[in-house]
């Protein structure tokens, strides 16, 4: 592997073997020494052009746990925020000798293009890309998955549905492909308005109230999207925050009509009353805090493999 | 006096093996042969296609404004080196061309120049916002002497101020020239709507929201007795409309873009903005539909809608870049690898969609997109349908680089274009004859 851009392109044997890594290195965590030297000397950059202080955490915890040195590059404070391009910014990181570059981009298709650019030489990391794709947070999700219903295993037999603005999300692309290829039946969940138009090759399921995916499917996970209000208010895709919620929120209600072991997932941040209640978020099914501490794992594995993984296979 | 030319043994229009002899401009015979006057330039043409002089009904000259992507002299260059002796230079320049000023100053800077005749197109409305007409017979009776009126990359959207400048048009037998777009249907959009779009994460440019806009302005055209021209057709609901409007006797004339009859959405899986053009790359089952239209005359003309873009503002993120693409040098080539190569049209169907149609529509048919005949002026484009080359975005005379081409290859080019007899644009092969 030498960039992880995307989780349509990611194979079985490649998607398995990060979670094999991240399952090491998710044991790594428990000793009293967390820090691991294996990427020793290696320089990675948090390169965001969109806020998202939790993902920009997550990854710098994981490469300093790795012993990496990292340098935040934010977009606001920085030339960036001046107009700098992103071709500027790529050959300013490369001058600065970056191994990997983690990228959050508010565009489409931005760490493709850093990828394949000709602009730097190290390993591009989509930390999200506007609304293309997020392929950690899904491997965090898969990893969440595999832990609780699935051991050792792929997610074949597992039923996920995942609930919310499917359109502008790049958690449910993401997670689409991702979890079919480990073998998963993934159902999107979503009002018409907030599904692509073209969906129609897309390897799941649609389905446009949360009742009708609970009455159908013996859903295993059910993942909760954010959905952004301005969606709902101005942007005129849902007549507004009362009605998404009538509809598509988990309640408890509809949350004790899940079989018992499934979990309840969101990547976060949650609008508790909007898509998700109180009661579903902290009872005991949610894993949300736990794809947190998942999310560093996933991250180091996906570090280590695309910076040392071929040291190591040599 | 400039000294006489033959054009020996061309294949005209591809079909008629023929000498020409150039004079004082213009054709003063045609012939099997000719009888080489002393001081005459001779070119040996066998294998050679000779089409009347290109009209392009569609170019951004960028001038005034945008020089650093394009001026009227290096538009002009890449022009006569793609086979055009004539090209309608859209409004959309910085100060907007919508008043006889504008139009003037563009007109002769083409005529200064001399590679081509510039002919301005005229804003429909003022500063292209869609609220005031322009002073289009201001325009019209100036030295530009304009007959086409578009906003051009923005659509006459308000469906009243279209009625009017439809209306108004017919004062000097003009025609509005529209970029059929729903604009609320595509804010924010970046590529065709479709299976592709939905897997990038890129907002949709949906078919219906030129089809709309198409079927709206052919009824108002009908409803009022106006010519309206419907610029680069992209879906095949679109070639429907034309196709029924045609039918009722509607005077709706369309043009197609060599880069819609080639490329698909499946260009923007790069991330690469040089594919990124409005109205967007579309899907093959589109392609098809306009090859088809193009081939059974649906279609009128291939125009190239040839938008030049500073590299800043294509080497970014695809949402950040601008719409357009280079097309000049590179129309005639596909032209003859998706029409000509392909068999669905001849040499002389490629003489009608380039020349003959264009100079119509535009209204500069006693000057161009004449017949190759004796009498007539001497506008001719000598194409090499086997001098298969390769793109270079760099070596092309555009002072952009922004084609969705470099590194294809292409089957032919033109080898010489002649305006008014005197050469233009000579192939290297060509050049020594003239030396």
């Amino acid at each position: 592997m030498r960039h992880l851009l995307t989780t349509k392109d990611l194979s079985k044997t490649d998607a398995l073997r990060i979670l094999d890594t991240a399952t090491q290195m998710a044991a790594t965590q428990e000793r009293e020494v967390r820090k691991l030297p294996t990427l020793r000397g290696k320089t990675v950059v948090n390169l965001f052009f969109e806020d998202s202080t939790r993902t920009r955490i997550s990854f710098e915890a994981a490469a300093k746990r790795l012993s990496a040195d990292v340098i935040n590059f934010s977009a606001k404070g920085s030339s960036v925020s001046k107009g700098e391009s992103l071709k500027d910014t790529a050959l300013t990181l490369q001058a600065m000798g970056a191994d990997a570059v983690v990228v959050r981009h508010w565009a489409s298709g931005a760490a493709y293009q850093l990828a394949h650019g000709g602009w730097l030489h190290g390993s591009v990391l989509n930390a999200g890309d506007g609304t293309h794709q997020h392929p950690t947070q899904s491997l965090l999700d898969a990893f969440t998955i595999r832990k609780h219903l699935a051991p050792g295993g792929d997610l074949e037999g597992v039923t996920v549905a995942i609930v919310g603005d499917v359109l502008h999300s790049r958690v449910a692309r993401s997670n689409v492909y991702l979890l079919t290829t480990l073998g998963a039946k993934v159902v999107l969940v979503a009002p018409p308005t907030l599904v692509p138009v073209g969906i129609e090759p897309w390897p799941c399921d649609v389905v446009h109230t949360l009742d009708q995916a609970l009455d159908t499917y013996e859903i295993d996970a059910l993942m909760m999207l954010r959905v952004q209000r301005e969606r709902m208010t101005g942007g005129g895709f849902f007549p507004s925050p009362n009605e998404y919620s009538r509809i598509f929120g988990l309640d408890g209600d509809r949350l004790r009509r899940l079989p018992d072991h499934a979990i309840v997932m969101h990547p976060g941040p949650m609008n508790r009353g909007l898509e998700i209640s109180a009661e579903a978020a902290d009872s005991p099914r949610s894993v949300i805090v736990e794809q947190v501490a998942n999310g560093v794992a996933v991250r180091m594995a996906a570090l280590y493999l695309l910076l040392a993984g071929e040291e190591a296979a040599q | 006096m400039s000294r006489p030319i033959v054009i020996k043994n061309a294949n005209l229009y591809g079909d008629t093996v023929a000498s020409l002899l150039i004079e004082n401009g213009v054709i003063t015979k045609v012939a099997d042969t000719i009888e080489t006057p002393d001081d005459a330039v001779v070119v040996e043409a066998d294998g050679l296609v000779v089409l009347p002089g290109l009209v392009d009904l569609h170019t951004h000259l960028r001038e005034p404004g945008r020089e650093d992507a394009e001026t009227i002299e290096t538009g002009s260059r890449a022009a006569a080196r793609g086979g055009w002796t004539a090209v309608h230079a859209m409004a959309n320049t910085n100060p907007v061309a919508d008043t006889a000023g504008v139009v003037e100053q563009v007109y002769s800077r083409g005529q200064e120049i001399g590679l081509i005749d510039v002919y301005p197109v005229g804003a429909v409305t003022i500063g292209l916002k869609g609220e005031h007409l322009s002073e289009m017979g201001a325009m019209a009776s100036s030295k530009a002497r304009v007959r086409l009126f578009s906003d051009d990359g923005v659509c006459v959207y308000d469906p009243v101020i279209m009625r009017r400048a439809l209306e108004y048009v017919k004062t000097f037998d003009g025609a509005v020239v529209q970029h059929a777009q729903d604009l609320r249907l595509t804010e924010g959009a970046q590529m065709h709507e479709g299976e592709v779009s939905a897997e990038l994460g890129l907002a949709g440019w949906p078919a219906v929201a030129e089809e709309s806009i198409v079927a709206r302005d052919a009824l108002l055209a009908e409803h009022v007795g106006s010519r309206v021209h419907v610029q680069h057709l992209s879906t095949a609901g679109s070639v429907e409309i034309i196709r029924w409007a045609k039918e009722r006797g509607i005077k709706v004339t369309a043009e197609a873009t060599p880069h819609h009859l080639l490329l698909t959405d499946e260009s923007a899986r790069t991330y690469d903005p040089l594919f990124k053009v409005n109205p967007p790359l579309r899907t093959q089952a589109d392609v098809d539909a306009l090859r088809t239209a193009v081939a059974d005359g649906t279609i009128d003309i291939i125009a190239t809608d040839h938008a030049p873009h500073a590299s800043e503002d294509k080497d970014c993120e695809w949402a950040a870049a601008s719409f357009g693409m280079l097309g000049l040098e590179t129309a005639l080539g596909v032209i003859q690898k998706v029409l000509v190569d392909t068999g669905a049209a001849t040499w002389r169907d490629v003489a009608r969609l380039m020349s003959e149609a264009p100079a119509r529509i535009g209204q500069v048919d006693h000057l161009h997109g004449r017949p190759i005949a004796e009498g007539e002026p001497a506008n001719l484009t000598l194409v090499d349908p086997k001098a298969a080359w390769t793109v270079t975005p760099e070596a092309l005379a555009s002072r952009a680089s922004n084609t969705p081409y470099g590194g294809i290859e292409l089957p032919g080019r033109a080898v010489a274009t002649f305006l008014r007899g005197v050469p233009t644009h000579l192939d290297a092969q060509l050049e020594g004859a003239f030396a």
